[in-house]
């Protein structure tokens, strides 16, 4: 059963058209990575499909029910793309950050209970952070930080992360490890739809690729085969080089 | 120490220790949300709501709480209508505010009673408003207590928080209609122009030193109940004005702890 279904979805701002009848279905276990050159929208798709944007045209199923209407906010977890732009003299523990995550299986004045705060442990644990849990989140490194935003989205065990550029402004070796983190989610059953400008890190661990086109256009196709165009085009420019 | 036998003084004192409870509960998501001149804002609408209680004699603590709070829904408004631009809002209420004051404060017969809400008394307080204050303090304490994980949230991440189920719109409502009356029922004793300062300066000091969300709220709390103790026990020796004397403690702490900080 697809777990995220968009039919027909057109968005345009004011002044520019962004996405023109784009469709597409990402099923239980996919891993989906959102391509395409900057202005091609998105991280434009991942807001509308979150709701907080509305499409033009088209529609938007999560879950089989329409992303305006869904409300089962435990489902899914959401990883920002300005989540490490936070204001580092912020004064809260990595745990505290990470509970935050709780929140959408628990909702509005429900206590949390030992057994929710060992999930917390165990998420801080799965990203390698738990000896970091007492720390000030702003005196961790960009890498470190990003994984204590995934730990967070672990927490409510989602069916499904969304993350939008969650390598921008970290160093490669920190790249590398948040993908592979990534991956081993995946494996474990996490559907992930990510955002990112730099494919060559997580493509590997990725089976399917939606490429965005400046013409408002989109092409979902497998990840061998987005490898496979990239190594016919690096052939040809070398050819054209030589 | 036979000053505090007097019924006017443990007054004071028991309105200054909610106050110094409730001040810093709401300053501490105001400076984390970077809101901080919605104190100020406020607070000269309770100013404004003084002058228009003492002119209609009426009391002033209700009509400031009044004006306050509807002042606080007219931001709230406002920033919604111009949302890239938000910070105006309290500008244009803040303005509003002063105007009022100042048109009906010609009127005020008791310049007395209309300096006592600018920089605070502690001689002022009357039964009724130590009712008032208590109350009120208690609903603020509970509701703070009941959203303190929205608040946190919010404060942090407010898109993610949206993302999360948490019911933003109504939860910022609230906290600025508490804000509201937390800045009107603190104007009797500290006064209407230093009020954002208590709420301020406390959150200020406890963040130099704090690693947690948690620890940060209780050592703030910690901090305005020392900077009121101490400026009333020197108000009633010297016979000073208690809300300029209370922010001047706090600000002389605040400059300690910056000092020592660079030391280590």
């Amino acid at each position: 059963m697809a777990i995220l279904e968009v039919k027909d979805l057109s968005f345009s701002y004011p002044d520019k058209s962004i996405l023109h009848r784009i469709s597409f279905k990402i099923n239980r276990g996919d891993f989906l990575c959102v391509v395409g050159t900057n202005g091609t929208g998105k991280s434009t798709l991942l807001r509308l499909i979150l709701n907080r944007l509305q499409p033009t045209e088209g529609s938007i199923k999560l879950f089989g029910t329409d992303s305006s209407q869904f409300k089962d906010f435990g489902k899914i977890a959401y990883v920002s793309q300005k989540a490490t732009a936070f204001n580092k003299d912020f004064p809260a523990t990595v745990e505290e950050i990470a509970s935050l995550g709780l929140y959408s299986r628990k909702g509005l004045f429900k206590k949390y209970t030992k057994e929710d705060r060992k999930k917390v442990h165990e998420a801080l644990e799965r990203v390698g952070l738990a000896e970091f849990a007492n720390k000030k989140i702003g005196n961790l490194s960009g890498g470190q930080q990003q994984r204590v935003f995934i730990a967070k989205a672990l927490v409510s065990s989602p069916d499904i992360i969304f993350l939008d550029e969650p390598t921008v402004g970290i160093d490669i070796k920190a790249v590398d490890s948040i993908c592979c983190l990534l991956g081993e989610l995946n494996a474990g059953g996490i559907t992930i739809v990510m955002v990112t400008h730099d494919i060559s890190s997580v493509i590997y661990h990725s089976n399917k690729v939606l490429i965005l086109s400046e013409d408002g256009s989109s092409e979902l196709i497998s990840s061998q085969e987005f490898t496979g165009r990239s190594l016919m085009n690096l052939q040809h420019h070398s050819h054209k080089e030589v | 120490m036979e000053i505090f036998t007097l019924a006017f003084m443990q007054r004071a004192v028991i309105v200054a220790l909610f106050i110094s409870v409730v001040t810093p509960l709401i300053g501490n998501i105001i400076v984390l949300r970077r809101l901080s001149t919605i104190g100020d804002a406020l607070s000269h609408a309770g100013l404004a709501g003084v002058t228009i209680g003492l002119c209609l004699s009426f009391s002033p603590v209700v009509s400031a709480i009044i004006f306050s709070v509807l002042s606080a829904l007219t931001i709230e408004y406002i920033r919604r209508s111009f949302p890239n631009y938000s910070e105006m809002a309290t500008a244009i209420v803040l303005s509003f505010a002063v105007g009022v004051a100042a048109v009906f404060s010609g009127f005020v017969k008791s310049t007395a009673g209309f300096n006592s809400f600018l920089f605070g008394s502690i001689v002022a307080i009357s039964n009724f408003e130590l009712v008032t204050v208590i109350v009120l303090s208690i609903a603020v304490i509970i509701i703070m207590t009941l959203l303190y994980r929205e608040l946190f949230y919010i404060s942090f991440d407010e898109e993610g928080a949206y993302l999360s189920g948490v019911p933003v719109r109504s939860v910022n409502l609230v906290f600025t209609v508490l804000t509201a009356i937390v800045v009107s029922i603190a104007a009797r004793t500290v006064g209407s122009l230093v009020i954002s300062s208590l709420m301020i300066i406390p959150v200020a000091c406890s963040m130099l030193i704090s690693k947690s969300f948690l620890h940060n709220t209780v050592l703030s709390v910690i901090f305005a109940l020392f900077f009121t103790t101490a400026g009333l026990f020197v108000t009633a020796f010297y016979d000073l004005k208690p809300g300029g004397t209370i922010v001047l403690i706090g600000i002389a702490v605040l400059v300690v702890i910056l000092i020592v900080r660079k030391q280590r």
